[in-house]
């Protein structure tokens, strides 16, 4: 893409707004719409086209592919790991009610809402590095033969 | 109010000529480019639909990152779709008649809006009288409380399939070894030809 300065151009001018809109997206979802989801898929979208116009290899730097693939799994494990933490508090498995803590009250959120943070948390981190996954797995191939 | 109703009017007949204009071209390329608009439009529709959350999604999965899939799926194969030799028939009688009988299911359904649909009825009330005692005040948006917190267990099996998906793509498509390799070996000019 070293053709095309006016894309190059736009795309950094537009990279750090789309990255804010994603973590937006996941950080206001309690009070707005979107969530983990929306989050992930806007961000993997903001690294695909980082990836397309400034070319794979500099992609990589900014999202190595083993901290990727270890990321999905990170993911759901912080979903099913917010369960058993309120399961080792003494709560049913998902009960946020119990996740009550007395670090800066006020501050940060506890509960429903520390618990639901934590959930859509995970989800995006799993969401983000499924597609940017899917897309090294599609980018980093070559033709096969008799094209 | 009228104003509203044809913008409604032209994203549908805009939604219903982009369809026919994938499924009657040639080109790949440009059928994936069709595609795109396609999703688009589905995103508008949904905001039309107060549905911004899935507006989100589907212009970012759909129009996206699924056209970029596609275009790097057509860089590794042919541009041009295979001239079709004789008319297929059984597939327009399957085509016509599961199209039928969706749009026989949607005559039983409620009109948008109707106060009297089992979903206003049901279920809501109660959920948006609850959610704010349940959430403690501090969660004004319901759909968030429904989707992490009452059906928390439904949302860790949505994340554990796509969890499922990735690994499936990665042990399909990856060779053993060679992903990061491969593909940092590969230049920018190789990569825009593509």
């Amino acid at each position: 893409m070293d053709n095309f300065p006016i894309i190059r151009v736009i795309t950094k001018l537009l990279m750090p707004y789309i990255l804010l809109f994603a973590f937006y997206v996941q950080f206001h979802g309690d009070f707005g719409p979107g969530g983990g989801f929306q989050a992930g898929v806007i961000l993997a979208a903001g690294l695909i086209l980082y990836g397309l116009v400034f070319g794979l290899p500099a992609l990589h730097k900014v999202a190595p592919p083993p901290a990727i693939e270890r990321l999905i799994a990170l993911g759901v494990l912080i979903y099913a790991g917010t369960g058993v933490a309120t399961m080792l508090l003494g709560g049913k498995f998902l009960d946020y009610d119990v996740l009550g803590h007395h670090f800066l009250p006020g501050w940060l959120p506890e509960g429903q809402h520390l618990g639901i943070f934590l959930v859509e948390l995970g989800v995006g981190v799993t969401v983000t590095s499924v597609m940017t996954v899917i897309f090294y797995c599609f980018a980093g191939r070559e033709p096969v033969d008799g094209h | 109010m009228v104003m509203l109703e044809l913008i409604d009017i032209l994203v549908l007949l805009l939604l219903a000529t982009t369809a026919v204009a994938v499924a009657r071209i040639r080109n790949l390329w440009a059928a994936v480019m069709f595609t795109g608009i396609y999703s688009f439009l589905g995103a508008a529709w949904m905001l039309i639909l107060d549905a911004p959350d899935v507006a989100f999604t589907e212009a970012a999965v759909g129009a996206g990152i699924s056209t970029v899939l596609l275009l790097s799926t057509l860089a590794l194969t042919s541009r041009e779709e295979k001239p079709i030799k004789k008319f297929p028939i059984l597939p327009l009688i399957v085509v016509v008649v599961t199209g039928a009988t969706l749009v026989y299911g949607t005559l039983d359904m409620p009109h948008v809006g109707d106060p009297t649909s089992p979903v206003h009825t049901r279920m809501e009330p109660s959920f948006i009288e609850k959610s704010d005692h349940d959430m403690h005040g501090e969660l004004p948006n319901v759909v968030t409380a429904v989707l992490a917190s009452y059906r928390g267990y439904d949302t860790l099996g949505e994340t554990t399939v796509i969890f499922t998906a990735g690994i499936a793509v990665l042990l399909i498509l990856r060779r053993p070894g060679k992903l990061s390799v491969a593909s940092s070996n590969r230049s920018q000019p190789e990569e825009s030809d593509g």
